[in-house]
């Protein structure tokens, strides 16, 4: 099985047109809506999670570009601005799927960007906004 | 007066460092060092014992003169950046506190507040050499007849610039949980109803007051590391408060402590001066401190040997029993190891846990006094005046 956190980008264009539920039905995959923003006739994001064979999310992938969406990967989407940083660990309370925790060595906060989901959470419980997100 | 076996004095270490011979460790591999020798070998051993914290510390902020200008202006009223500094000290004097929000701030009318830029940013900006706008006015007088006063600065354009912060590197901070049904914002950050997180400060282990913890050594005229640069202990800090319950190890179990600090602002650094914006609460500075603590005795020994384990602090209900007022209830005692585990148990309960002060800034800081103090570009000064200790 594999599952990948994306972020998906609607034009004018394509924003009324039901390309999720054609997505899933051709391509078998499960989807889990994670967050979404729909501004009809004119652009929409929408945040999923997308789990089935490698195959299919492959093909589906395609299927999404070939409908002229824009996919990336939600870890592109946030960061953290190691610069800004100062591994206080304020955020990692907030963090519900663990992609922010405290390296027991260094005492650092690590960032995972693979295991974010794009909640939020953390951008506004970081003292000094050390955490970037930009998918809306 | 206790007789020791090893005892040493502030001038015999200076006298070492000035050699290059002193030996100095920090704070969390004094624990190893005590646990491997014991108090006194350790004692002979070790000459100092460096300490750091860095964490949101209110009751700060900068004395500035910004010189005097031409009309002369008698400024009653400052603002950086539009954030208002207070005026009325002199012609040209103000002083700007961490606390202050930038005017024109929404404040918590949009609740929660975001609290972007206050005095905190602008002492960070200041010691960026980032550029600052400065407006003044004064009422006009026949010495100083000029209204009104703009001009962009840097930090190398005010004449003098000190920080004085009040009230600091508190000896122990409480835990702080939410009994609420609902998310509060609170100076100790977001905290989530039910239980759901549980906040604490302080660096544990590696905090000065906790490697001290009666005062011996750390007092009035103390040289410390303080925002990147040396500056002192200027008093004992506002609320200082040495009566409370202590443990065996003489380690309070609740705030206690506090000390004044004062340093050249222009020696400092953004890295250990860092503005803070606490959601729905407002704006603070992270301060960088570290305290070097002689080894004139085996007590001293003893005393820096302190473990996360062996440090205990109160957890308190931040939704209704600390904004009411009075004397707080404590719904447990937690120790730091268990703090900085990542969970707790209060009440029965499962709380994941949040530092507010960081321990690899801390870490970072007791490293850096132990570099400076082997360099011998760091030398130690003898307290001119004890802090209150109470009845230790």
């Amino acid at each position: 099985m594999y599952s990948k956190k994306v972020v998906i980008r609607y034009t004018a264009d394509n924003v009324d047109q039901p390309i999720i539920c054609q997505l899933v039905k051709k391509h078998d995959l499960d989807f889990n809506i994670l967050k979404a923003q729909i501004l009809p006739r004119r652009e929409g994001v929408i945040v999923v999670e997308l789990t089935g064979s490698k195959e299919n999310f492959d093909r589906g992938m395609r299927f999404l570009k070939e409908k002229g969406l824009q996919v990336e990967p939600v870890s592109k989407n946030v960061s953290q601005n190691t610069d800004k940083c100062v591994h206080c660990g304020a955020c990692i309370a907030f963090c519900p799927t663990d992609s922010l925790y405290l390296d027991k060595q260094s005492m650092k906060v690590l960032f995972d960007a693979e295991k974010c989901n794009g909640c939020e959470f953390c951008v506004m419980a970081c003292p000094v906004r050390a955490m970037e997100v930009n998918i809306f | 007066m206790k007789k020791y076996r090893v005892t040493k004095t502030y001038q015999e270490i200076n006298e070492k460092i000035r050699q290059g011979k002193a030996v100095v460790v920090t704070a969390e591999e004094m624990v190893d060092v005590v646990e491997k020798h014991g108090h006194v070998e350790a004692a002979r051993k070790i000459d100092v014992v460096t300490t750091g914290t860095f964490s949101p510390m209110c009751s700060s902020g900068a004395f500035l003169n910004f010189g005097h200008t031409a009309p002369r202006l008698k400024a009653s009223k400052v603002w950086l950046n539009d954030v208002q500094a207070y005026g009325g000290i002199a012609a040209v004097d103000c002083y700007i506190g961490v606390t202050e929000v930038a005017e024109g701030d929404p404040l918590n009318s949009v609740y929660p507040g975001e609290f972007n830029y206050g005095g905190g940013h602008v002492i960070e900006d200041l010691v960026a050499g980032n550029v600052i706008r400065l407006r003044a006015e004064g009422y006009g007088t026949d010495c100083y007849p000029a209204r009104k006063y703009e001009k962009n600065i840097t930090i190398n354009d005010l004449r003098d610039a000190m920080l004085f912060n009040p009230r600091n590197a508190y000896q122990n901070y409480s835990c702080a949980v939410n009994m609420s049904d609902k998310t509060i914002y609170t100076y100790m950050g977001v905290l989530r109803p039910r239980m759901a997180n549980a906040n604490y400060a302080t660096s544990g282990q590696l905090s000065p007051l906790f490697n001290d913890p009666y005062y011996l050594t750390i007092g009035i005229g103390t040289r410390i590391f303080l925002g990147g640069g040396q500056g002192y202990v200027a008093w004992h800090g506002t609320q200082h408060n040495p009566n409370v319950i202590r443990g065996k190890n003489g380690i309070p179990r609740e705030g206690a402590g506090t000390i004044a600090v004062i340093g050249n602002l222009k020696e400092m650094s953004p890295a250990w001066l860092v503005g803070a914006s606490m959601l729905g609460y407002g704006v603070s500075l992270y301060v960088g401190i570290g305290i070097p603590i002689p080894i004139l005795n085996e007590a001293m020994a003893q005393y820096t040997s302190v473990k996360d384990e062996d440090i205990y602090t109160q957890i308190y209900d931040y939704s209704m029993d600390y904004p009411k007022g009075g004397a707080l209830k404590s719904l447990g005692e937690v120790n730091y190891r268990d703090l900085r585990s990542g969970e707790i148990v209060v009440k029965g309960k499962k709380v994941v846990t949040a530092p507010l002060s960081s321990y690899y800034k801390a870490r970072e800081i007791a490293q850096i006094l132990k570099e400076w103090i082997e360099r011998g570009d760091f030398f130690l000064s003898e307290p001119g005046q004890s802090l209150p200790t109470g009845s230790a």
